[in-house]
């Protein structure tokens, strides 16, 4: 047991931290197409100094980082409190998928873009009816020439709207056994048959969107993995976006934490004292660093095994329900710390400097990437071996 | 970065997992839940020969020499087995015998604890004050100390106890002292004894050497000892609860597929993994990372304190009726980790710690 970095991987973050410091683009512009594009030119910024993609291989673009390189840079990236990129479901999620299920040919095409966010990729899986049960979903693909047509709505689909590629989910054999009759397209979001709606949330903020597909096309050669075998890589799809999530996770609770310890000594409690004197709070505050140093550990423990044992194991689930849990104490500390203030909402009432809003987001963390009650499920039949449900 | 056992670390587990399995069967701990003394000569000298008892004591001293971590790795599978023993007793004694005892104190006990030749014991707690080690009233005069500790383990069968007086000045009290008495007290958990130490002008001799902070460093270590014993319990009851939920069957089939009692057993699972990880960093940290070990251990301290209740409690519940019987060993498992809770300073009294050691 070893918790500190070696040499190598010291330099390693030293380096990062040193470009991140020096290259820091700033507080992100309010307003929504502007602050999109001030995120793709701070992920090419990234790119152009290598620092996208840093665990896609050299050939691809990226450098062939370490799992535990990766994981000094998901930490760094957040602790540096910089933008969020750009195009991050391309980076986390669909290169990662294109890497493991793509031919040559979709490597070549698709990996460069996705580095240098000149096309954003958006994730088109849960639909009205098929949330947590993904593989009930109806979109249909259908055969038509040397392509396919897609009819079917889809939800949740973060930057639909700058979005170039979609990571589809259609069902191209109906009468197949529901898992086997699924395939994954990439579909070009710009085109007719492609509508895409806003879809305001509890916080009065829209990040999602929703998808309406009326014979919307993609040619052949935009199936990654095969025909018939939508559902393997899709999986691989929501692994990596488990796996790597963890270590950015634990950071961004650690600065949360370090926020809300200064908005406790901040904040008037009883007797003319600040909240922070307050024994039931000094209480949960204690149980919160408690919890995020679980989340830290866990992950760089989920690390060391992973490094030993090839893959990801369904851990990660783990991770993100208890990192859900955590954050939502944290949120609603903040809130009973804010007291008769939290009523009213400062400003436009978005973004991290704002309690009452990080409440209302944080409402979604126990649903957004598998609902808790899935990850207990999985927790329960893939680590502790329990029979599954029905 | 590695976190994970070095193959020494593991092979020590193993080599635990397998000798407590067979020397602590449940009929066993049984037996010894119910001997007044609760433990026999032959389990002692066994787990002597291994070297457990000076598993951490330097070794010039005559132990190991071994690391913080070790003891954590040992404290899990004795906690897992359930093993009732004088152990963590007669390596706390050890732990602050070293932190503060002067040279001719340290070669007098230190070698022949190791060895398994003597055991000690700690009493911290005054009848009437709270957890804190610096917290006694004990009363001393020219050299010899009035006043009565609680829940002292393991103290009839110790040679010796360290009792905490006032300052966090700690001394030498030979059990066999005419001043002394030791009388037993009824355990809520059966696997440890306990007793009152009622001193009476007891002859102390004052650990010499040891200032503050070395003194809050072997608390830590013992808290992490603790924390550590309550990770094996809990993964013990979480392997029960798991084994039950596939094996019995109510309304036509395991109740290990209904939601209600797997995602009870998840969030075990949950907890066991987050008490252990900050054991082993706690360990870790003792041996390798001073500057927050203090700190981490009342984490692992706190957490495994809740954890070790709420989820042997789960897994009572998860039995069901056959949970409460007096015949299943599931009652031993949440006694000792409620116990364990309890000693050396709970959840709240480490929350609190953590809070002050983070400078709220």
């Amino acid at each position: 047991m070893d918790l500190t970095l070696s040499p190598s991987e010291q330099a390693f973050r030293d380096e990062l931290r040193a470009w991140l410091e020096a290259n820091h683009p700033g507080a992100v512009p309010r307003e929504e197409q502007g602050s999109f594009e001030f995120r793709r030119a701070w992920q090419r910024r990234l790119h152009d100094a290598g620092w996208a993609g840093i665990s896609w291989p050299e050939r691809y673009g990226g450098r062939g980082a370490s799992l535990i390189e990766q994981a000094i840079f998901n930490e760094e990236i957040v602790r540096a409190r910089t933008p969020q990129l750009a195009n991050v479901l391309g980076l986390a999620m669909g290169g990662p998928t294109v890497i493991a299920h793509g031919t040559e040919e979709q490597r070549q095409r698709y990996l460069p873009p996705i580095l240098s966010a000149d096309e954003i990729w958006c994730q088109g899986f849960s639909e009205p009816e098929s949330g947590s049960d993904l593989a009930s979903l109806k979109t249909r693909a259908t055969r038509s020439g040397d392509g396919w047509v897609i009819t079917g709505q889809k939800v949740w689909t973060t930057y639909a709207q700058h979005a170039k590629w979609c990571m589809l989910l259609a069902r191209t054999i109906p009468d197949a056994p529901r898992h086997q009759g699924l395939s994954y397209f990439l579909m070009d979001m710009e085109q007719e048959g492609v509508q895409v709606r806003p879809l305001r949330q509890i916080t009065g903020e829209a990040e999602f969107n929703e998808l309406f597909l009326e014979q919307a096309r993609v040619p052949e050669s935009n199936i990654i993995g095969g025909e018939g075998n939508g559902w393997a890589v899709a999986i691989t799809t929501l692994m990596h976006e488990r796996a790597t999530l963890a270590f950015g996770l634990q950071v961004s609770v650690q600065i949360a934490l370090q926020e809300l310890v200064e908005h406790a000594e901040r904040s008037p409690g009883s007797n003319g004292r600040a909240a922070a004197a307050d024994p039931l709070v000094r209480q949960r505050l204690a149980q919160l660093m408690i919890e995020a140093e679980v989340l830290r550990l866990n992950a760089y423990r989920g690390l060391s095994a992973t490094m030993q044992g090839g893959v990801p194991g369904p851990e990660g689930s783990l991770a993100k329900w208890h990192w859900s849990e955590v954050n939502q104490a944290l949120t609603e500390l903040a809130m009973d710390i804010s007291g008769v203030r939290a009523l009213a909402i400062e400003g436009d009432g978005v973004g991290d400097n704002n309690w009452t809003y990080r409440f209302l987001r944080a409402r979604a963390n126990s649903i957004e990437g598998g609902t808790t009650e899935i990850l207990k499920n999985i927790v329960a039949e893939r680590v502790l071996g329990l029979p599954r449900m029905r | 970065m590695n976190f994970q056992l070095s193959d020494d670390q593991r092979a020590i587990k193993r080599t635990a997992r397998d000798l407590l399995a067979s020397r602590y069967r449940p009929e066993t701990v049984r037996e010894l839940a119910d001997d007044e003394r609760g433990f026999t000569d032959e389990q002692w000298l066994e787990l002597a020969e291994l070297g457990w008892p000076g598993v951490i004591v330097p070794e010039a001293d005559g132990g190991l020499g071994l690391g913080a971590i070790e003891l954590v790795v040992i404290q899990e599978e004795i906690g897992y087995a359930l093993a009732p023993t004088p152990l963590l007793s007669t390596v706390s004694a050890a732990l602050l015998l070293v932190a503060a005892g002067d040279q001719e104190q340290r070669s007098r006990w230190l070698p022949s604890l190791a060895a398994g030749e003597t055991r000690g014991t700690v009493a911290v707690w005054d009848e009437r004050s709270g957890w804190a080690p610096d917290g006694s009233e004990l009363e001393s005069v020219d050299g010899r100390l009035t006043g009565t500790k609680v829940a002292v383990a393991d103290a009839a069968s110790a040679e010796f106890v360290i009792v905490a007086g006032a300052d966090a000045r700690h001394s030498l009290v030979r059990s066999d002292d005419p001043g002394a008495e030791i009388a037993p007290e009824r355990s809520l958990d059966p696997t440890r004894k306990l007793y009152t130490v009622k001193l009476s002008g007891a002859c102390a001799d004052q650990l010499r050497a040891g200032d503050g902070e070395r003194i809050t460093r072997a608390y830590a270590t013992i808290v992490t000892a603790v924390a550590a014993e309550n990770v094996g319990v809990a993964q013990r009851a979480l392997e029960m609860a798991v084994a039950h939920a596939k094996d019995r069957k109510q309304f036509g089939r395991a109740i290990g597929s209904y939601q209600a009692v797997s995602h009870r057993c998840a969030q075990m699972l949950l907890e066991v993994e987050g008490a252990r990880s900050l054991c082993y960093w706690a360990g870790w940290a003792l041996d390798h990372d001073p500057a927050v070990a203090v700190r981490a251990a009342s984490m692992a301290k706190a957490y495994a304190s809740d954890a070790g209740f709420r989820v042997t409690a789960a897994a009572l519940q998860v039995h069901g009726g056959i949970g409460f019987t007096w015949e299943h060993d599931l009652h031993f498992f949440l006694k000792r980790a409620k116990a364990n809770g309890h000693a050396f300073g709970d959840g709240r009294w480490h929350r609190d710690r953590v809070a002050e050691l983070s400078g709220i």
